[in-house]
């Protein structure tokens, strides 16, 4: 359903201001829809907004929190989890996605000057 | 363990459809092979076999017949038949036959006679007059309750009652008449009420207590007679002291005798005083045919309790199995119910045993009688009379006939002293005389069953289910053994908080931290998750510490509660204004109509009486609860862990039933709890009359109007685990209405888990309901005043939510679809025709991405 997008291009986004901490926020970035996350130490971390379970472009509504030492969003709609590092999915809930891959696309993201860029790897 | 099935089982006829033969059913289903038998239960009464040990329940606690059935889906079991309606006349032991008065003619191979008893009137002039009655069936309570209705109408004024009998039962009737709205006299003939159950100084604290609750009790004295009105109705009662009372409704309450004909008249033993005469095997004088329950003579003796007749019920279930059991006559216990003052007894209550030993402690400003019958060494318990406060009796029934391990004394203190029993009773001992369940079982409940709540417990075991008094005990078992056998189940809420909602919200309540950061930081670990982080954001609201939208706690909170408003399966959300008490002007309903047409919203009526709309985007949210805000609407907070709707039927402003405003009171409740975050969320139901049409018990707080006030009941829940809610208090004015619902809700915020809804809140705390009631009633903690507080600085602090949040640009970022697309909305979101309306588009239907278009589209399926 993404539509294709090229590799290495860098989008500047937003102010790292416009991030919430600890919350997500939806981009479009090349037609992408990416869901951005500032963490408490102001990394920002990008995975796609499409929630693979059910398909709906809801996981920048997630909310942030953490397994051992590692980032997670959970959806919004059933409560899978993921890895905001590397997309991959650390609870299905014992469901199956309606389409692909349970794990995340992700994006690579810069912060430089107060802006977030994101670029897709 | 199943025993293998003789050849005697065949078709097993049962005469008599109550309590016991529900329990003999039970047990066959439960024990006896899946096929090759059948069993015919035979009623007079026009009702499935229901709970006559709670019918007073029927008017003095607002619950219907429906309520009072016993589990009703044995007879779904294609094993089992129930006739109803219909009496057994005739018993033809040759031919193996009975014979219903409607001339159904019943084959079996087995009979089992549950006939009960029947109420024993004294043969006195006047005593089948209109508006004399029995209290033994509910028909004789809904008779009772018709008439009180219909006489006081034509009389103009509120009836004078007279009950003949203080026993348990004539208690019963005397506080069900006062419910209903009649005044109550009860006439004994014995010196003292309870005569069988309590000896003189329990009976003369308990005619205090009585008194108390506005009853006229005359002790020593008889009724000699009734007469008439001129329209012929019963008006008054002479007493053997020649004395006249008034009586417009008058109930007879003097003992019940065992129905015994058809045994009579079919020629098998009888005993001397009545009954069927039966052995240990509960067997009569043909071998075919048994007896149980009340119309069974063992031992020269007739019983008048249900845990006899269950106990004699599973005697003839391992019987007709092939089984070895007997019946051996248990020491019963009586506690009074339902009427508002404590009494019970067990044991050898008149220290009859030669060398007894009597213990007594008599408070006359606490009102309490509390006596210890031991042996002569003082070692051993032989019996216990309990008035004015009865917690002691269910912890030391069971102690009945072994050691006390204390001083009888110690016991009976005022104060705290008693010492504490429950957790190590041997395992033979019996704990719910009701169900026969000894402490043993309850044990292996947990240690082979795997159970791990004392509701589990219960539906294991059946223990506590029945008059519920053993819950304590029950619950202190439980919880000695889960801890014995380190099954504890883990408490923390997930791997941040190692401990559980309630435990976390008494941290900061105390404390002074009022951020997730710093609360994670002091009493967890790591960065929070989607379990505790949202819990966190509840406790801090419940506490007012923030608004649930301020920045600190945004990333705290579901996307629901972020953006307040319930997300649906493609992302976008429902918004639903609160509607109190379903009450809506056309005017506003127009403006819901414009609303949802000019943004394309689904719209449904749901089931909380106010109206949905679907289908929002994120992005559209802001500009759709503007318009409702100017149209006077408010956020309903469909979306959170927190009230949702009180329910309400249209009640006394239109209803010919109703007899109080429950729409106005359904307002005034959902106007002030609207907002409070509670552990998980809550729905009120106010009924304007006992029809109960708001359907108020199936809710967390449920408040149903009576003649005197109103009775609240809590922890009710619908969905996938039904439950009523239980009856906290009665008859109470509107502030005192308030008052204990403000206690409870507060006190749910206090302890609640997380997730959890009032119902296994409300059944799984120690001491269950009436430990609550203790609490929030009548204040056994101190505490009420701080609840109470707690609520009225919720009510002073609310706002709404949406028109704050519209107040304020900066909280309106977060309902930008993109970042660094503001204007923009999701591309992905398509809908489909339905009926009139939309939703949302699988892969491959015909759609468009504006709803308003969409839902316009020709599609064939």
């Amino acid at each position: 359903m993404s539509p294709d997008v090229s590799t290495g291009v860098s989008t500047d986004v937003c102010a790292l201001d416009a991030l919430v901490p600890e919350r997500g926020a939806a981009a479009l970035v090349d037609g992408a829809q990416v869901a951005l996350f500032r963490l408490a130490d102001d990394t920002v971390l990008a995975v796609q907004n499409r929630d693979p379970f059910c398909g709906a472009n809801v996981l920048a509504r997630g909310i942030v929190g953490s397994v051992g030492d590692t980032p997670t969003v959970t959806s919004p709609m059933h409560k899978q989890v993921w890895d905001l590092r590397t997309g991959a999915c650390l609870d299905t809930g014992g469901k199956v996605p309606v389409a692909g891959s349970v794990d995340l696309a992700t994006w690579a993201v810069e912060v430089r000057d107060g802006r977030v860029v994101v670029t897709h790897v | 363990m199943r025993t293998a099935p003789p050849v005697t089982l065949g078709r097993v006829v049962v005469v008599g459809a109550g309590m016991v033969a529900h329990r003999l059913v039970a047990g066959l289903l439960d024990r006896a092979p899946d096929d090759g038998w059948h069993v015919t239960v035979l009623g007079d009464e026009p009702w499935v076999p229901y709970d006559r040990v709670h019918l007073s329940e029927l008017v003095t606690a607002a619950r219907t017949p429906d309520d009072l059935a016993l589990d009703p889906h044995v007879w779904d079991d294609p094993r089992t038949t129930l006739l109803v309606g219909d009496a057994v006349a005739r018993l033809d032991r040759d031919a193996q036959t009975v014979t219903t008065r409607g001339g159904r003619v019943v084959e079996y191979d087995q009979l089992v006679l549950a006939t009960g008893s029947w109420a024993w009137t004294p043969r006195t002039e006047g005593t089948d007059l209109p508006g004399v009655f029995r209290y033994r069936t509910l028909d004789d309570l809904e008779a009772m309750r018709a008439w009180v209705a219909d006489r006081s109408a034509v009389l103009g004024r509120p009836l004078r009652g007279a009950v003949v009998g203080g026993g348990v039962l004539g208690l019963e009737a005397a506080a069900a008449l006062q419910s209903l709205g009649a005044s109550a006299t009860v006439v004994e003939f014995a010196d003292h009420l309870m005569n069988v159950q309590l000896d003189a100084g329990g009976g003369e604290a308990l005619r205090v207590l009585v008194d108390d609750l506005g009853m006229d009790v005359r002790t020593s004295i008889a009724c000699t007679g009734l007469a008439a009105a001129p329209d012929g109705s019963v008006a008054t009662m002479r007493l053997s002291d020649d004395d006249e009372i008034p009586a417009d409704v008058v109930v007879f309450s003097t003992g019940v005798r065992p129905r015994d004909r058809l045994a009579r008249e079919s020629g098998l033993a009888i005993g001397e005083r009545g009954g069927v005469v039966v052995g240990a095997t509960c067997r009569t004088s043909d071998p075919a045919v048994w007896a149980i329950g009340e119309c069974a003579s063992f031992d020269g003796e007739c019983t008048g309790l249900v845990a006899p007749g269950n106990a004699m019920a599973d005697v003839v279930v391992d019987r007709l199995l092939g089984g070895p059991r007997l019946y051996t006559p248990a020491p019963e216990g009586t506690k009074l119910k339902g009427v508002g003052v404590d009494a019970a007894s067990f044991g050898d209550v008149f220290g009859l045993t030669p060398g007894a030993l009597e213990v007594t402690f008599t408070d006359p400003v606490a009102r309490t009688y509390r006596k210890l019958v031991v042996s002569d060494d003082a070692r051993t318990l032989l019996g216990g009379v309990f008035v004015g406060d009865a917690a002691l009796y269910p912890q030391l029934r069971p102690m009945l006939g072994r050691p006390l391990g204390a001083d009888p004394s110690a016991f009976l203190a005022p104060e705290g002293g008693a010492p504490e029993l429950g957790g190590d009773l041997p395992d033979d001992v019996v704990v719910c005389s009701c169900t026969n369940v000894t402490a043993g079982t309850v044990r292996e409940a947990v240690t082979e069953h795997g159970c791990t709540t004392v509701g589990e417990v219960k539906a294991c075991t059946k223990a506590g289910t029945v008059c519920g008094s053993c819950v304590p005990v029950v619950t202190k078992l439980v919880n000695a053994q889960l801890e014995a056998s380190g099954i504890e189940v883990s408490r923390a809420m997930c791997e941040h908080f190692a401990m559980p909602r309630a435990e976390l919200y008494a941290l900061v309540s105390a404390g002074e931290l009022r951020t997730f950061s710093e609360i994670v930081a002091a009493h967890g670990t790591g960065r929070g998750c989607a379990v505790c982080k949202p819990v966190v954001a509840g406790i801090l609201s419940s506490l007012r510490a923030g608004h649930v939208l301020s920045r600190d706690h945004a990333p705290l909170q579901d996307t629901n509660d972020h953006v307040m408003a319930n997300l649906q399966k493609d992302g976008t959300y429902s918004v639903i204004p609160r509607v109190p008490g379903g009450e809506i002007t056309p005017e506003k309903l127009m403006a819901i109509g414009a609303v949802a047409s000019e943004f394309g919203l689904y719209t449904r009526i749901t089931g909380a009486q106010r109206i949905g709309m679907f289908g929002a985007r994120i992005d559209q949210l802001p500009a759709i609860w503007q318009r409702l805000i100017d149209a006077g609407f408010e956020s309903g907070q469909a979306y959170g862990k927190s009230l949702r709707a009180v329910k309400s039927c249209v009640g006394s402003a239109w209803c010919r039933f109703g007899v109080r405003d429950s729409v106005g009171m359904g307002i005034l409740l959902e106007n002030r709890y609207r907002g409070l975050r509670t552990p998980h969320k809550f729905k009120v139901g106010v009924s304007g009359c006992a029809r109960e049409c708001a359907e108020a018990r199936g809710k967390d707080v449920g408040v149903i109007a009576t003649a005197n006030g109103w009775n609240v009941y809590v922890g009710g829940n619908g969905g996938a685990n039904p439950r009523h809610a239980d009856l906290l208090a009665e008859d109470l004015s509107d502030d005192e209405l308030v008052a204990v619902v403000d206690r409870f809700l507060a006190f749910y915020v206090r302890h609640g888990d997380r997730l959890q809804r009032t119902a296994p809140f409300v059944a799984d705390y120690p001491g269950g309901i009436d430990e609550l009631r203790a609490i929030l009633v009548d204040d056994a903690q101190g505490i009420a005043a701080d609840l109470e507080a707690e609520i009225a600085a919720h009510v002073g602090d609310y706002r709404d939510e949406w028109a704050e949040a519209l107040d304020d640009p900066d909280k309106l970022d977060r309902f930008a679809a993109f970042v660094n697309a503001p204007g923009t909305a999701d591309p992905d979101l398509a809908y489909t025709p339905l009926r009139g309306q939309v939703r949302p588009a699988r892969p491959g239907e015909p759609a468009h991405h504006d709803p308003r278009v969409a839902r316009t589209l020709e599609v064939t399926r």
